[in-house]
């Protein structure tokens, strides 16, 4: 098959999915196959895609609304990087929520699967969009397709959570991201991508620094403060849908597409001679310490891991700021390290509501003996997120250390920086490790018969925490794709 | 052949109306309605098609030779004005008889589409003349059958809102008058492409530019360019839903073309360049802030649909103003495509006062959840006004802002985005309303026992509103057919190559 075909299927498959699950409301065993039978698919096309991309230029142009300014879809390495956590992590969500959906007893599930299914044909839109354009169009598309998920509940507290979610990223992106893509249009007098950045000696660099400031803020999905607050608001979705798309989708189409923005808009070169990252770095930097700090301060779970997610992505960010090809290397490799480690803890929270309906951590004191194993999926996404050898999150946090040595921005913001993540990583500790030493060290006086979640959510958390470990070992797919990238 | 057909886009209203008005019958009188604009529609559809190849097609009225008499020329911006138009139209009755047989008496219902089609045939008829004197006729068809049309709304302030227009329309109408008498006195013509050419002979009379502030007033007025669009907000918040979807889409666009044909193909551009410009771009700005900002304020939801419209307006303004290819291009589309988004917004917000015998958005708290289909084509279209991309409303303040740039015009971009972030806030405050707020107690009001009005929307209703509304999306990804005939217009405009 075509390169064209293939990425055109990779879109549409989902989209075709979410038709065929939505007519399946009487039977959900039918539905929920479907739904696996598609992820699986897809998957395996993006594995296709995988396969041939890099002899390839194949572009899909779907329509030109103007001139130069395509509908366009094209392979590249990152692209590819996401497309592929997107996509594997689709399935085991699926096996996941399988379990956790029927468990837990949420109503329209069908509703649930089909949306899902929709919000990742978007996804597969971000990660192959060939110019600025696409991209835009695909993150708005992915906006509101989420949308339905995060509110999936329905009740007041769901819908006030879903409006801040709706608010901060639909308004983020139209007041600052469209503005920025029209300057882009209008400088370059094209938004197609290019490797190596399209801005060079087209742009005075005096104003690169607004420029990008306008991208860190516009790509709300990114999650830097002050543009935070739609994360720990659309914590009231279903667990699978803030684990998947709050771990692993939305929030990484938002880092995404700043890694895009700063490799294939400006340039790493050009960033660096404008020296427009000396001041704009401090806001991932803050973010990543506020985020850790506020962190500890939360005991609902999931409120936690939704803070440590905004700490984690401002990583991305900061990867992609250093402006060199090993913070950018450091930053799509986090990409896919973080994906795994983030997705193994939502997946241990969501077993322990389902199981336990507790939602808050002083609430697990001794939790872990008689939950081994859902815990001790936990340690090991906490440990990876922390950075231990024998995790995969090692290997990000090891060339972003590298790539904040390498950074040409003045002495005391690169001590700055190295002190950062430093000290974040023993955050991490304080605020992640915590809660399994809660649960197998701190005995509680609660004498209640607890069972581990049902079979299907036991099987979609081992798989992403085995990933953390041998991601250890095996990183060389993601690191390939990483490092070709830069 | 095609030089006839044209014709028929005037004279089958005109003879329709008279039939219409006859009929005993509304859903008969429905039909002939439907049928008609279905007609006109085809008819328009197939001219802009001719003529995009750059023909321009010319029908001389009883075979009498212009300059002495009237004569029909229709280039791609005429059959794009009479697409839009007709367009509108059809999708408007497609809309009509349930929302009609709501809100107007059941004796005058044949009238009322007697009067639509005469309203139509205004409209079409400003669309396709190349007569000064012509055009004033055809404008005044369309008004006096608006006033009509308007007062025909259910709630009393409906005869008011008329009124008020009728006034403000008249003085506006005599103004135009003026400037044409004037200028025929000066020209002694009364024929557009006539006066153009020879304008060099009489350039220097004093008259010719009294004349040109006349016509210019006077359009403005019908065009409801700010600070003259008084007139809007009540008119369109008060007429029958059919009518305020009509005229939202296409009255005041068929008046910014009649200012684009008299200010390009009248006047040339040399000899007012020097003076209108500036202001327009100025009232341009002042609209889209103004107007924006009303609209945020506005409690309910035609009101702040129509303030929006003042905005909108605003921006086709600036578009002339901008005097450059792109900027007129935005016009141009503009035209088209807000035509697209204020018929969408304003047939949901009919299927809402059908249900909800409302439309102040505190009557309306939380409805959109019992209304899926109305509520997400609303947003659908919200998202176009705000100008999202994949959505018409993005194509044309993207050339608008082209046109800013490329011009220097900074003071312009920044009200472009200062109006977009406006237009969230106002779209949001529908959402807001309608979906997020708390329902309050149902509110049911003259709703007959056993009627099932209130519990679900005409299935027309929706399917006409649906197909306006993938109109937006379809014209914002695929934009060959509006581009195409806005840009060679423009060429023609402003004389940039064949």
């Amino acid at each position: 098959m075509s390169m064209t075909m293939l990425i055109a299927i990779s879109m549409l498959l989902p989209l075709a999915g979410a038709i065929v699950v939505s007519r399946l409301d009487r039977v959900p065993n039918i539905r929920e196959a479907a739904t696996l039978v598609t992820a699986v698919i897809l998957f395996i096309v993006n594995i296709l895609i995988f396969g041939q991309f890099t002899d390839s230029d194949a572009k899909l142009i779907v329509a030109e609304p103007m001139p130069n300014l395509t509908i366009a879809f094209s392979v590249e390495h990152f692209g590819m990087l996401f497309a592929l956590i997107a996509s594997s992590l689709w399935i085991v969500t699926s096996i996941y929520a399988i379990g956790y959906m029927r468990g837990h007893h949420e109503k329209n599930q069908t509703r649930f699967y089909t949306f899902f299914a929709v919000a990742i044909s978007a996804v597969m839109g971000v990660a192959y969009a060939d110019n600025l354009f696409t991209l835009f169009l695909f993150y708005e598309i992915l906006t509101v397709t989420t949308y339905p998920l995060v509110t999936h509940a329905g009740n007041d507290k769901a819908r006030k959570g879903g409006r801040t979610y709706l608010g901060i990223l639909m308004g983020s992106s139209i007041a600052f991201f469209l503005p920025a893509l029209v300057i882009v249009w209008y400088v370059a007098g094209d938004t197609t991508f290019a490797s190596g950045g399209m801005l060079a000696g087209k742009l005075d660099p005096k104003w690169a620094a607004p420029l990008l400031l306008l991208f860190i803020f516009g790509i709300g999905k990114a999650a830097v403060m002050p543009l935070h607050r739609w994360l720990p608001a659309a914590m009231v979705a279903p667990t699978p849908v803030s684990a998947l798309l709050h771990a692993v989708a939305v929030v990484k189409a938002g880092v995404f597409s700043m890694v895009k923005v700063v490799g294939f808009v400006f340039g790493t070169d050009f960033l660096t001679q404008s020296g427009a990252t000396h001041w704009l770095i401090w806001l991932p930097m803050l973010t990543i310490l506020l985020g850790s700090l506020v962190a500890m301060t939360r005991d609902n779970l999931k409120e936690r891991l939704a803070y440590s997610t905004i700490s984690q992505l401002s990583y991305i960010v900061l990867g992609a700021l250093l402006a060199n090809s090993l913070g950018l290397l450091g930053g799509s490799l986090h990409i896919a390290m973080h994906a795994f480690a983030k997705i193994s803890l939502f997946f241990a929270a969501g077993a322990i509501l389902v199981a336990t309906h507790k939602t808050k951590v002083s609430e697990l004191d001794g939790l872990g003996r008689q939950m081994p194993f859902t815990f001790g999926v936990f340690l090991i996404g906490t440990l990876s997120i922390i950075g231990l050898p024998i995790f995969g999150g090692m290997w990000s946090k090891w060339y972003l250390l590298l790539g904040s040595i390498d950074y040409s921005g003045p002495e005391f913001t690169r001590w700055a920086l190295l002190g950062t993540l430093m000290l974040s990583s023993l955050l991490n500790i304080v605020y992640l490790a915590a809660i399994p030493v809660r649960g197998f060290f701190v005995s509680s006086d609660q004498k209640m018969a607890i069972k581990e979640a049902p079979l299907p959510c036991l099987i979609g958390m081992a798989v992403p925490a085995l990933m953390c470990i041998v991601l250890f070992f095996y990183p060389q797919p993601f690191f390939n794709l990483a490092m070709a990238g830069g | 052949m095609m030089q006839q057909i044209s014709i028929l886009l005037v004279v089958l209203p005109l003879l329709a109306a008279p039939i219409t008005a006859l009929v005993r019958g509304k859903n008969l009188a429905w039909l002939i309605t439907f049928v008609l604009t279905v007609v006109c529609f085809g008819i328009s559809l197939w001219i802009l098609m001719d003529v995009t190849t750059g023909r321009v097609i010319h029908y001389e009225l009883g075979g009498w030779q212009p300059p002495w008499g009237i004569v029909y020329t229709i280039d791609s911006l005429n059959a794009l004005v009479a697409l839009i138009v007709s367009g509108i139209a059809a999708a408007t009755m497609l809309y009509a008889p349930r929302s009609v047989e709501k809100e107007i008496p059941d004796h005058l219902i044949p009238m009322f589409y007697a009067m639509f089609q005469l309203c139509l045939l205004g409209l079409l008829g400003i669309a396709l003349t190349g007569d000064v004197f012509n055009l004033f006729v055809f404008l005044e068809i369309s008004s006096l059958s608006s006033y009509a049309l308007i007062s025909l709304g259910k709630n009393r302030k409906a005869l008011f809102a008329s009124f008020n227009y009728l006034i403000l329309g008249t003085i506006g109408a005599t103004f135009f008058l003026l400037g044409v008498g004037m200028l025929y006195a000066a020209s002694g013509s009364l024929n557009m492409a006539d006066i153009q050419t020879r304008f060099a002979e009489f350039e220097n009379l004093q008259l010719v530019s009294t004349a040109l502030m006349f016509i210019v007033v006077g359009i403005a007025l019908k065009a409801a360019v700010f600070p003259l669009h008084s007139w809007l907000p009540a008119s369109y918040s008060y007429a029958p839903s059919t009518v305020s979807i009509f005229l939202a889409a296409t009255a005041t666009k068929v008046a910014v073309y009649a200012l684009i044909r008299c200010l390009f193909d009248v006047f040339p551009m040399q000899y007012w360049l020097e003076m209108l410009p500036t202001i327009m771009i100025t009232l341009g700005s002042v609209a889209v802030i103004y107007g924006s900002v009303r609209a945020i304020q506005q409690t309910g939801m035609r009101r702040l649909l129509a303030y929006s419209s003042v905005a909108q307006i605003g921006y086709m303004i600036i578009g002339i103003g901008l005097i450059n290819e792109s900027g007129m291009t935005s016009t141009l589309l503009h035209l088209f495509n807000h035509a697209l988004m204020k018929a969408a917004l304003f047939m949901v917000a009919g299927i809402y006062l059908l249900r909800a015998n409302s439309t102040e958005l505190d009557d309306l708290y939380g409805l959109g959840k019992d209304m899926p289909y109305a509520f997400s084509a609303m947003v659908i279209a919200g998202l176009s006004l705000i100008g999202v991309p994949g959505t018409v409303g993005f194509i044309s303040k993207w050339y608008l802002l082209e046109g800013a740039m490329q011009t220097d015009h900074w003071g312009v971009v920044i009200v472009i985005l200062v109006g977009s972030i406006l237009a969230i806030a106002y779209v949001w405050k529908l959402v807001e309303a309608l979906y997020f707020a708390a329902p309050q107690k149902p509110r049911v009001q003259n709703v007959d026992s056993g009627s099932d009005t209130i519990a679900k929307s005409p299935m027309l209703m929706l399917v006409a509103t649906w197909l306006i509304v993938i109109a937006n999306i379809y014209f914002g990804i695929d934009t060959e057919l509006s581009l195409g005939a806005a840009s060679d217009a423009v060429r023609s405009l402003l004389g940039t190559g064949a």
